[in-house]
């Protein structure tokens, strides 16, 4: 019988050590029944798609606090796109300036959450665009 | 999903070993999809070069770190041997509440990114009991035909029964770390028994010592056919029910037998790696001189076919049956109206007794 699970990276890039944030949003995304491959402090970008490429996964969690975001998420995007997997959903977490979450959605991303982001709305858009792909 | 449809010409990019075809069969292998199980089908017989090595123990002894170490000096050996390609592939526990997964080994094996000569795939264990996930198998031979010499196989966190392991790898390594538990954990049935390598991990951590004298004394309990007895200082071979030493021995160069070393690693900083990967090498040449090799493959396919065929019974029996019978039965049985025997009687056999 077929098994199928949602299975999601969820990744820290750049130099800041506070993986808090990350940790909670992987605990919430297991809670919710997917499998997440978590990587740990301080990958690069190219560690992150190397990653999200062997585990073939369905979406990727980016947390990023140390405001280097606008430099790290498009060479994600940009490595994602040119293994092949321009279809895995991009989702970033962490201190993301207003200004910002447009022009990272305008790139491509999936989801931004910042502080006081519920878990509960991360799985569901998680859910919600993976769902989407599925069907295709 | 992210899995794309897997054709029959999408195989040679498996073979050729094209990384993100390897990794979305993978999904399907782990999925137990139809293309996943015709993908592997064609690609059976590619598979069976890999030399697969089983790495297991108790949570938090070092398994990961050792598996990246490991890797790491399989790339870069230290001796004129030419790098091999590695796969590894980790297991962590599903939550059997939830089926969702945190699968962190990668946080370990960091080292490896970057390196093509790599491929690690994180896999739940999605309800299995063993220490691995029903699907590992598939994921394995996925990674064999995709032409990785060496399989580093990290199961789940493995406490005494979880021994699955062992009739999937060729060697099985069984890692264990100071201060966990005493000697009369060494000599309980299950895990310790299937290990063709012990290592205790975390040397330089006091107790090392301890766990070794354990480990060394349940080995000397673990093994009495053929048992070693130094005697008149030589080695020499009784078989229990014969009673008599039989013919002496040479202490290293006796083929037929295997002594599980007992080797110390610090797998932090790689002490004792290159000793490992040795102990290694010396296991793949035994298990091939005696012909150990060849009976292992032949247990490992007999388990697989014998799980497969149990699987799929079940789920022909399944569509045999309706629910309403089914639950009707289930009622039955936790009312105490019949026993689990009898529920399974009439179910199967329409309670011919």
């Amino acid at each position: 019988m077929a098994d199928r699970k949602i299975r999601v990276l969820v990744a820290k890039p750049g130099l800041d050590g506070h993986d808090r944030g990350a940790k909670v949003v992987a605990r919430a995304l297991r809670d919710s029944g997917m499998e997440v491959i978590y990587t740990g402090l301080r990958q690069t970008p190219e560690m992150i798609a190397e990653a999200a490429l062997q585990e073939d996964v369905d979406a990727v969690g980016l947390s990023i606090l140390s405001g280097a975001h606008m430099a790290l998420v498009p060479r994600v995007l940009e490595l994602l796109k040119a293994n092949g997997q321009g279809n895995v959903k991009v989702f970033v977490g962490g201190i993301i300036p207003d200004e910002d979450a447009p022009r990272l959605l305008g790139q491509g991303v999936t989801g931004v959450y910042g502080p006081g982001a519920m878990t509960e709305d991360i799985v569901r858009d998680i859910r919600q665009s993976c769902a989407v792909e599925q069907v295709k | 999903m992210a899995a794309s449809q897997l054709t029959d010409s999408s195989l040679q990019p498996i073979l050729d070993g094209d990384r993100l075809a390897l990794a979305r069969l993978i999904t399907q292998v782990e999925n137990g999809t139809p293309q996943g199980r015709q993908a592997l089908s064609q690609l059976f017989p590619a598979t069976g070069r890999a030399h697969l090595i089983g790495v297991t123990g108790p949570p938090g002894t070092g398994k990961s770190s050792l598996v990246n170490q490991l890797a790491h000096y399989y790339r870069q050996p230290v001796d004129a041997e030419a790098p091999r390609r590695v796969g590894i592939v980790a297991v962590d526990p599903s939550s059997p509440f939830t089926g969702g997964a945190i699968l962190g080994d990668r946080v370990r094996m960091r080292d490896l990114a970057g390196d093509p000569g790599v491929f690690i795939r994180s896999m739940a264990s999605r309800g299995s009991l063993g220490g691995l996930a029903r699907a590992t198998a598939g994921v394995v031979q996925a990674i064999d035909a995709a032409g990785f010499e060496l399989i580093l196989i990290e199961t789940v966190g493995a406490g005494q029964a979880e021994v699955d392991i062992a009739s999937l790898a060729h060697t099985t390594i069984v890692v264990e770390a100071p201060g966990m538990g005493d000697d009369i954990q060494a000599i309980k049935a299950g895990i310790l028994e299937i290990a063709d390598i012990l290592v205790v991990n975390k040397a330089d951590r006091p107790g090392a010592e301890a766990t070794e004298r354990a480990l060394r004394g349940m080995l000397q309990l673990a093994h009495p056919t053929p048992h070693i007895f130094r005697h008149h200082g030589q080695l020499e071979r009784v078989f229990p029910d014969e009673g008599v030493p039989a013919a002496p021995m040479q202490p290293a160069g006796d083929a037929s037998l295997w002594i599980p070393p007992i080797l110390r690693t610090i797998a932090t900083d790689g002490t004792g790696v290159p000793e490992l990967a040795q102990a290694i090498t010396r296991h793949a040449r035994h298990l091939r001189e005696t012909g150990d090799w060849q009976r292992r493959e032949r247990t490992r396919l007999q388990s697989e076919l014998d799980s497969l065929l149990q699987e799929s019974l079940v789920n022909r029996w399944r569509g045999s049956v309706s629910e309403t019978s089914y639950h009707q039965e289930l009622q039955d049985l936790v009312e105490r109206q019949i026993s689990p025997w009898r529920a399974v009687s009439i179910l199967l056999d329409g309670g011919v007794w």
